[in-house]
C-alpha cells in the first residue's frame, strides 16, 4: 500500500495498540519549557515517579525571561518563581537545562532544529502549540498539554488516535517582497483557522521544495493557526545539508545510516490523503492581518473589509467586533495605518534569515518618530550569528532595540508588552485580543513588512521600499 | 481526575466563534501560581484595566454568574496549548463545554482534567443556546451516564463521545495509569528501535 510521509512516521512509532483503535506512540524527543511544565514536575514527584528518559529530554527557559541586556531571573519579578522552579525541577530530575545565560538558550522551537534535536521522521513533543515548527525538518512535532508532559516524562509515550492527513501543494513562484510567512498566511486566510483541524498537514509542491529550511520552519510553525496540530515537509538534500554537523544530529557512520533511512520517508507515489488543497504562490502579495484572528487577512493593497462582505454569520460578527477592537474603518486601505510598535522575533520569524530580510529593509533608514521597534533574536545562536555579520549594527543604527533571545512580545509573558490601545505590527503568529498585552492591537506580517512599517511609521507595502532600493 | 457522571447547573451561552485560550486565560493572568486561577478566567472580558468587573460581560450578570456549563461557538479553545485554560474553567466551576468544534490541544486537555467537551452540530448548539436564553432559569443537566443533555424545558438531546473517554470520565481515571500499565510495550519497542534507529538515541551515537 502506498503510504504518506505521515503514515510512515506513525507506523514506526506505534509501541502498542488498544482494541478501540487508539495507539501507544513512542516519543523520540521531549522539549520542556518553563511556563507549561511546573505542574507536571509536581505531579511526577507526587506520584513517586522519575523521568524515564532524561537523555531524550531537553529543557529551556524562553517564555518568561526578560530580554534587556544583563537580564537575570529577577529582571521580571512576576515570573521569577517560575524560572527558579524550572531550575529546581531540572536539577531534581536530572534534566539538561539551557538556562538564561547558556550559549544554546533560545525559543524552544528555534533551538530544536538549530541544535539538531529535531530530525526527519522523529516524534517530538513540547507543551507549546508552535512545536509544529520542527515539522519543517520532516519531524512529526506537535504541541501537548501539561498533563501529557507528565505522561511523556514518566513513560515516554502518549495515547493517540491516528489523525487524518492533508496535503497542501504550494505551486508557482514567490514574487519580490513575498516570503514563507506570506505563504502560510495565504493558506490560513483562504481556508480559515479551523480548516486543518483533525489533520496532519503535509506541505509540498515546488514553492516548498524551493524554500530553505528556515522558511519551511516558518510555514510549519503556523500549522496550528490553520487548525492542525502538526505540519510536515518531507526531508530532502536541503534538510540534510542544514542538519549535518549540528550538535545532536547523528555523526559519522550514524549520519550515513540516518540519511539512508530518511530518504525513504517521503510519501510514496499515489499515496492517498484525506484532503488536498492548493495555493498558487505566484498570485500572493504581501499579507497583513486586520482583525483578531489569524484568518483575518488581506493583501497589503486591499481595503479593510466590510463585515457585510462575509457570508458566514460567525465571520460577520467576529469582523464587527474586531474592527471596533482594532479601531479600523472598513473600506479604507490598510496601507497607511499608523503604528506604535514594531516587533521582529518569535518562533515564527526569529531566525537568522528573518533578521536578514528585516535588516535589508532597515539598512540606511530610521525608525519613524513615536515608533518603538524591537528585534529579539530567536536564540542566543541567532543573536551571535547576526552580530557576526553586523545585523545588530544595522538595526541599532536605524533606531531598533537589539535584545536577548526569548519569546518576548509574541506572548507578552516576560514584561515586554504593547500598552493598552497601542497598535503593533509583528512577525509573530497570533493577533488575538490582548495577545501582546491587555487591550493591545496586533497586525501580523512578514519581517520585511514589519521593518517597512517601523521605518515609515505606518503599515506599508514593503515592495515600494525594495523597489526604491533597486532604483 | 475528578469523575463526571451527572452535572446540573447554570449554562451560559457564549456563541462567538474562535474563543481562544488567550481569551480564556491570558499569558499575564497565568504567570505564577495556579491557585484560584478561576478568578482570572476570561480576564480581559470580565475585568477592566483597573481590575473592576465589567457589568456587561455575560458571566458578570446575576443570571449567568457561576455557570457550570458553557455553550460556545466553532473552534472553541483554539490557540495556545496552555492547560491553564482548562484549569481556569474548571476552577471557576465549569465542567462541561458544548461547541461545534474545538482547538485540538484544548479538547485533549479537557478530558485530562474532567472537563467534558461535547461536540454537536452547529444548529443543535444554536438551539441549545436559544433554549438557555429563553428559559426562566438557564439551568440544564448533562447526564454522561445516559449521554443526554436535558434542556431547561425538559427536552432531551443525545450526544456522543468516544467510549474510552466516557469510561475514564465516569470513574475519574487518569490516562497516566493506562500508560504505566503498558510499559512492557515500550520496553519491547525500544529494544527493537535501538537496533533499527540507533541515531535517535543520543547515548548510542
Amino acid at each position: 500500500m502506498n503510504r504518506t510521509l505521515f503514515d510512515k512516521i506513525w507506523d514506526r512509532h506505534v509501541a502498542g495498540t488498544f482494541s478501540d483503535g487508539r495507539a501507544l506512540i513512542a516519543i523520540d524527543r521531549h522539549v520542556v519549557q518553563e511556563t507549561t511544565s511546573w505542574h507536571a514536575f509536581d505531579a511526577l514527584r507526587d506520584r513517586g515517579l522519575t523521568v524515564r528518559h532524561p537523555e531524550l529530554t531537553w529543557s529551556v527557559i524562553d517564555h518568561s525571561i526578560a530580554t534587556r541586556p544583563g537580564r537575570t531571573a529577577d529582571s521580571y519579578p512576576p515570573t521569577r518563581d517560575m524560572i527558579l522552579a524550572m531550575r529546581r525541577h531540572c536539577a531534581e530530575f536530572g534534566l539538561r537545562l539551557y538556562d538564561i545565560d547558556d550559549a544554546r538558550q533560545g525559543i524552544v522551537h528555534v533551538i530544536s532544529p538549530e541544535l539538531g534535536i529535531a530530525q526527519p521522521g522523529c516524534t517530538l513533543v513540547c507543551a507549546d502549540s508552535h512545536t509544529a515548527t520542527s515539522g519543517g525538518l520532516g519531524a512529526w512535532a506537535w504541541g501537548i498539554g501539561t498533563t501529557q508532559v507528565l505522561h511523556v516524562l514518566a513513560t515516554q509515550m502518549l495515547v493517540l488516535r491516528k489523525p487524518r492527513t492533508m496535503r497542501v501543494a504550494f505551486t508557482g513562484r514567490l514574487g519580490r517582497g513575498v516570503y514563507a510567512k506570506d505563504m502560510i498566511l495565504s493558506l490560513i486566510g483562504r481556508y480559515g483557522t479551523a480548516a486543518g483541524t483533525g489533520h496532519i498537514v503535509e506541505y509540498a509542491g515546488p514553492a516548498i521544495s524551493g524554500l530553505p529550511v528556515e522558511g519551511r520552519l516558518t510555514v510549519c510553525n503556523m500549522s496550528v493557526e490553520f487548525g492542525a496540530r502538526a505540519g510536515l515537509i518531507a526531508a530532502d538534500d536541503t534538510t540534510f545539508e542544514y542538519l549535518s554537523g549540528r550538535p545532536f544530529a547523528p555523526a559519522g557512520a550514524g549520519w550515513d545510516a540516518a540519511v539512508a533511512d530518511w530518504r525513504g520517508l517521503p510519501s510514496d507515489d499515489g499515496a492517498q490523503y484525506d484532503t488536498e488543497l492548493e495555493i498558487d504562490c505566484t498570485a500572493i502579495a504581501p499579507r497583513v492581518t486586520w482583525g483578531n484572528s489569524p484568518q483575518d487577512l488581506i493583501a497589503i493593497d486591499q481595503p479593510i473589509p466590510h463585515p457585510d462582505s462575509f457570508a458566514d454569520v460567525d465571520r460577520r460578527a467576529m469582523a464587527e467586533r474586531a474592527l471596533t477592537y482594532m479601531d479600523l474603518v472598513p473600506g479604507r486601505p490598510i496601507e497607511g495605518t499608523k503604528i506604535d510598535f514594531a516587533f521582529i522575533g518569535s518562533c515564527t520569524n526569529g531566525r537568522l534569515s528573518d533578521l536578514r530580510e528585516a535588516a535589508s529593509v532597515a539598512r540606511g533608514r530610521k525608525v519613524a518618530r513615536d515608533v518603538t521597534a524591537l528585534v529579539v533574536p530567536g536564540s542566543a545562536a541567532v543573536k551571535r550569528e547576526a552580530e557576526a555579520e553586523g545585523l545588530d549594527r544595522v538595526f541599532l543604527a536605524a533606531g531598533f532595540e537589539w535584545r536577548e533571545s526569548a519569546c518576548s512580545m509574541c506572548v507578552a509573558a516576560n514584561g515586554d508588552i504593547v500598552p493598552p490601545g497601542k497598535r503593533s505590527i509583528s512577525t509573530t503568529n497570533r493577533n488575538f485580543e490582548g495577545r501582546q498585552g491587555p487591550r493591545s492591537r496586533t497586525h501580523l506580517a512578514s519581517p520585511a513588512m514589519v521593518a517597512a512599517a517601523a521605518v515609515t511609521g505606518h503599515i506599508t507595502d514593503v515592495r515600494r521600499l525594495l523597489d526604491g532600493e533597486a532604483g | 481526575m475528578d469523575k463526571f457522571t451527572v452535572l446540573r447547573g447554570k449554562a451560559v451561552p457564549m456563541m462567538r466563534a474562535n474563543i481562544n485560550t488567550d481569551d480564556i486565560i491570558s499569558a499575564q493572568a497565568m504567570a505564577g501560581k495556579v491557585e484560584r486561577i478561576g478568578e482570572r478566567l476570561f480576564t480581559g472580558w470580565r475585568f477592566d484595566l483597573n481590575g473592576d468587573k465589567r457589568p456587561e460581560f455575560i458571566l458578570n450578570t446575576p443570571r449567568y454568574e457561576g455557570a457550570r456549563i458553557l455553550v460556545g461557538g466553532i473552534n472553541f479553545g483554539c490557540g495556545s496549548s496552555r492547560e491553564a485554560a482548562v484549569w481556569a474553567l474548571t476552577d471557576y466551576g465549569i465542567r462541561c463545554v458544548i461547541a461545534p468544534s474545538y482547538g485540538e490541544i484544548f479538547h485533549d486537555n479537557s478530558y485530562q482534567n474532567g472537563l467534558l467537551p461535547i461536540v454537536l452540530d452547529e444548529p443543535l448548539v444554536r438551539r441549545i443556546a436559544a433554549a438557555i436564553e429563553s428559559a426562566a432559569v438557564p439551568e440544564m443537566i448533562i447526564d454522561l451516564t445516559r449521554c443526554r443533555i436535558v434542556l431547561p424545558d425538559g427536552a432531551e438531546m443525545p450526544f456522543a463521545i468516544p467510549d474510552e473517554r466516557r469510561a475514564a470520565l465516569l470513574v475519574g481515571m487518569d490516562e497516566l495509569d493506562v500508560l504505566l500499565g503498558r510499559m512492557p510495550d515500550l520496553d519491547a519497542f525500544q529494544r527493537a528501535d535501538r537496533v533499527a534507529r540507533p541515531w535517535v538515541w543520543p547515548d548510542a551515537t
